[in-house]
């Protein structure tokens, strides 16, 4: 599970120390070990094809075949190839007189009205001024949940209930904002299948009724390889003029994006993350990058952290794993704040070559979360020292944290293994030894 | 702007509703004029010319992989992974079934591949566990846990499961654990209306666990026989709100005991690999007793459930085939793996 490709194409070219040479069977091995990754990170398969077929050519070349590391030169080499295809960021196009009009698009259940309320934030923000349109009258209450959020960010919605048709619902609330002389109109469409025709003849009229100067298709970023043929048919339909990938707080790799991007050519414009109404987020092509190859990413690592832990600490953790002096005594006075971001596996997951470490079965046990507890209880009947220094618990120490704890000294010897192990793989990243190049792609 | 051939788009067996139900399009009036003129400014193709173009495309073998003449050489096989990773099956287990399905049409000595459309259907129809009771009974009453991420079709779902209990005889009740989604309160009620239950939630903002508590109090002073609680969306990632649902979990088991709690992970048919992450992080919360595919309506496949059912046994009771009370069915492997190979579903 936590087997990233950098891992596994350290394996591929693990085999050929000694030859010295790179075969064509060995580019072809790391090829498929790059398609897999892209898979299974959700990249439409015919998308992968044409993605290796360009990797190719790279791979077998100089840069490669010279390198004392080949497979952190792939890794490399794949990470800016998805870099160039995801392409730049692009601002939102929002030319002409105002009203300006900003369509959102999707499937059902992809994330529209949040997005809805969070792009109108971010506007907000700039200092335009914002008027929602409820134009999703199938879904029940979605009107009403539009509503809601107008309110909570203080932008006026507009809505005409669910008799009125969405045309008219989209063209009134141009009207209202040329009237009220609002800068921006968003219009919440409902989630629609692109197969459905007469939904998707309702959208091109809309369009055709408003003339928006952005059509955003709002995808999740967990969709699987489908994302294209509707990227595709959505944007054959109104012209989409961007992406909003959402719920990106989620582990997905996000390979739809890539996917949409490279058949319509469209720009990921933002990111969505979390439930809570905040502005949608810039779109950075490195963490994508990073993210679809499931490489880790300390960037985002630390970002998280900030989330739940003050940056302070969180910079202190990230260096204390990068210097290998993290002890059982930070160990513990971090439980808590991990345990906030999520699961340990997932911190630890987004920190390059740690998948060696976590493919450990001591450890992967020991950070399992029922596990969690009683590691917890070992950690909290040590001494300040102990944990400092866990090489001067012996026997009889031992005991006495197995009794304090309620474990048995067979669990924390077991325990006390696991965290030497840890730092083991710590010391070698710390070191350089394995992520190396890949810690320089994000320094 | 890098932007790969499209040829191979849209194919159009691909363009069909996996799953087909019953009278569920949504009405809207629209004037051909109107979209024809959109079209002249825009430039825009219609979906038929897609697909219309896309016939001749190296994609369009796909739809009769299986069809008379057909040899079961190397581009057969490359076909039908493919066609597995399409569907959402997964790099690596598209790869182990295709090995498997070598193996076994190897062992029967077959060549063509009409013949083998059986062993390969078979094949996949074993990778899913055994078809359970849709629904557990339990006296007095079972409460149906809906979880997922956001968006996946549990508050839908959920009413449509109370309209199937009814039309079976059953008394059931709906409980509006999503106190925490704006209006989601507002949805369930509209549905409760339009099902005929009775609905019980409180105030926006309350305690998930708290609306479960008396939704339960509620169901057995009224004899219900079913409680479905629809629950808040969220990401399997945020370990505080999967702390929250596990509580809602534990209310529940202690008002009816376990064996009376059926825990359905919902989940959207176009999810891709991440679904094995999530399936694996709800079971762990509040122990899922099966799954639930919605949108089967779409051109999504649902494949990657086949990466679930291997790892947890987890048995699909219901799909979801639309937006509207009917819009849905209870599982049928086979007919699920008909779909997923691109045949006409049919019942
Ligand atoms: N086409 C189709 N749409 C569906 C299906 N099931 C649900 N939907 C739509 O998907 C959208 C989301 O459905 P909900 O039932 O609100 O999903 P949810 O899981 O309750 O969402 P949250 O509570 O926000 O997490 C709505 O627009 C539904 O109409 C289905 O089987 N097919
Ligand atoms: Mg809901």
């Amino acid at each position: 599970m936590f087997e990233t490709l950098s891992d596994r194409l350290q394996d591929v070219f693990q085999k050929l120390r000694g030859r010295g040479k790179l075969t064509e069977a060995d580019v072809n091995a790391a090829l498929r070990e790059v398609r897999m990754a892209l898979l299974e990170a959700d990249v439409n398969f015919r998308v992968v094809r044409d993605f290796l077929k360009s990797l190719r050519e790279r791979a077998i070349g100089a840069e490669v075949l010279e390198s004392l590391t080949p497979g952190q030169q792939v890794v490399k080499i794949v990470h800016e190839e998805l870099i160039r295809l995801l392409g730049e960021p692009a601002p939102l196009r929002l030319t002409g007189s105002p009203p300006h009009v900003i369509m959102l698009v999707g499937l059902q259940g992809s994330g529209k009205t949040t997005a809805a309320g969070k792009l109108a934030l971010a506007l907000r923000k700039q200092g335009q001024r914002c008027l929602l349109a409820a134009a999703d009258i199938y879904r029940p209450a979605a009107i009403e949940q539009l509503e809601t959020i107008g309110k909570q960010i203080d932008v006026p919605v507009h809505a005409l209930g669910a008799k009125e048709s969405p045309v008219r619902i989209a063209e009134s609330a141009v009207e209202r904002a040329r009237q009220k002389r609002l800068s921006t109109v968003i219009i919440d469409t409902a989630g629609r299948l692109q197969i459905d025709e007469a939904m998707m003849e309702e959208i091109q009229e809309i369009a055709e009724a408003v003339s928006p100067q952005e059509v955003l298709l709002v995808a999740d970023a967990m969709t699987g390889q489908e994302a294209v043929r509707v990227a595709q048919a959505f944007h054959e339909r109104v012209p989409t003029t961007g992406l909003v990938l959402t719920k990106t707080d989620g582990d997905a790799r996000g390979g739809a994006a890539l996917s949409v991007r490279s058949v319509t050519g469209i720009p990921i414009r933002f990111m969505g993350s979390g439930e809570k109404i905040e502005p949608l987020e810039p779109f950075y092509p490195d963490r994508l990058a990073s993210r679809i190859l499931g490489m880790g990413d300390v960037l985002s690592l630390i970002e998280r952290a900030e989330e739940t832990i003050d940056a302070e600490q969180a910079a202190d953790i990230e260096k204390k794993l990068r210097t290998a002096t993290f002890t059982l005594e930070d160990f513990v006075e971090q439980l808590q704040q991990i345990k906030k971001m999520g699961s340990m596996g997932q911190i630890l997951e987004m920190l390059p070559g740690m998948g060696q470490f976590m493919r450990n079965p001591a450890m992967a046990a020991a950070l399992d979360e029922q596990q969690f507890a009683r590691v917890e209880a070992m950690i909290y009947s040590m001494t300040p020292a102990e944990r400092r220094n866990p090489g001067i618990i012996d026997g009889s120490r031992r005991r006495r944290i197995a009794a304090g704890s309620g474990t048995t000294p067979a669990e924390v010897n077991q325990l006390l293994h696991n965290f030497r192990q840890m730092q083991t793989v710590m010391k070698s990243l710390a070191k350089g030894k394995i992520p190396k190049n890949i810690m320089r792609m994000f320094g | 702007m890098e932007s790969l051939v499209p040829a191979w788009l849209v194919p159009a067996r691909s363009q069909s509703p996996t799953w087909k139900s019953p009278g569920s399009t949504r009405i809207a009036q629209h004037e051909s004029t109107r979209v024809k003129r959109f079209k002249q400014l825009f430039g825009g193709t219609s979906l038929e010319e897609s697909v219309e173009k896309s016939r001749g495309g190296a994609f369009s073998a796909l739809r009769d992989l299986f069809r008379p003449g057909v040899k079961l050489d190397e581009d057969f096989w490359e076909e039908l992974e493919d066609t597995f990773i399409m569907a959402d099956v997964g790099p690596y287990l598209a790869d182990e079934l295709i090995e498997r399905a070598r193996e076994s049409i190897a062992a029967a000595r077959l060549e063509a591949a009409a013949d083998a459309h059986g062993l390969v259907e078979e094949l996949l129809v074993e990778q899913l566990p055994a078809q359970s009771d849709t629904l557990r009974r339990a006296e007095p009453l079972t409460v149906v846990l809906m979880v997922g991420v956001n968006g996946s079709g549990k508050t839908t779902m959920s009413a449509k499961l109370a309209h199937w209990l009814q039309e079976q005889g059953h008394s059931c009740m709906l409980a509006a654990a999503d106190t925490f989604r704006a209006a989601a309160i507002d949805q369930l009620r509209v549905w409760a209306e339009r099902v005929d239950v009775p609905l019980i939630a409180q105030q926006p903002g309350a305690d998930p666990g708290a609306v479960v508590f008396d939704a339960v109090d509620s169901a057995l002073a009224r004899k219900a026989s079913h409680l479905i609680v629809d629950t808040a969306g969220r990401l399997h990632t945020k370990s505080n709100l999967m702390d929250e649902l596990r509580k809602v979990q534990r209310i529940a088991v202690s008002r009816v005991g376990a064996d009376a709690i059926e825990a359905l992970l919902v989940m959207d048919a176009i999810t891709g690999q991440n679904v094995l992450n999530q399936a694996r992080i709800f079971q762990d919360a509040v122990s899922l007793s099966g799954l639930i595919i919605t949108k089967l309506d779409s051109t999504a496949r649902g494949g990657s459930v086949f990466g679930i059912a291997r790892e947890l046994q987890l048995p699909i009771k219901f799909v979801g085939t639309g937006e509207q009370l009917n819009d849905m069915d209870e599982f049928d492997s086979t007919r699920f793996v008909r779909a997923l190979l691109g045949e006409p579903a049919t019942a």
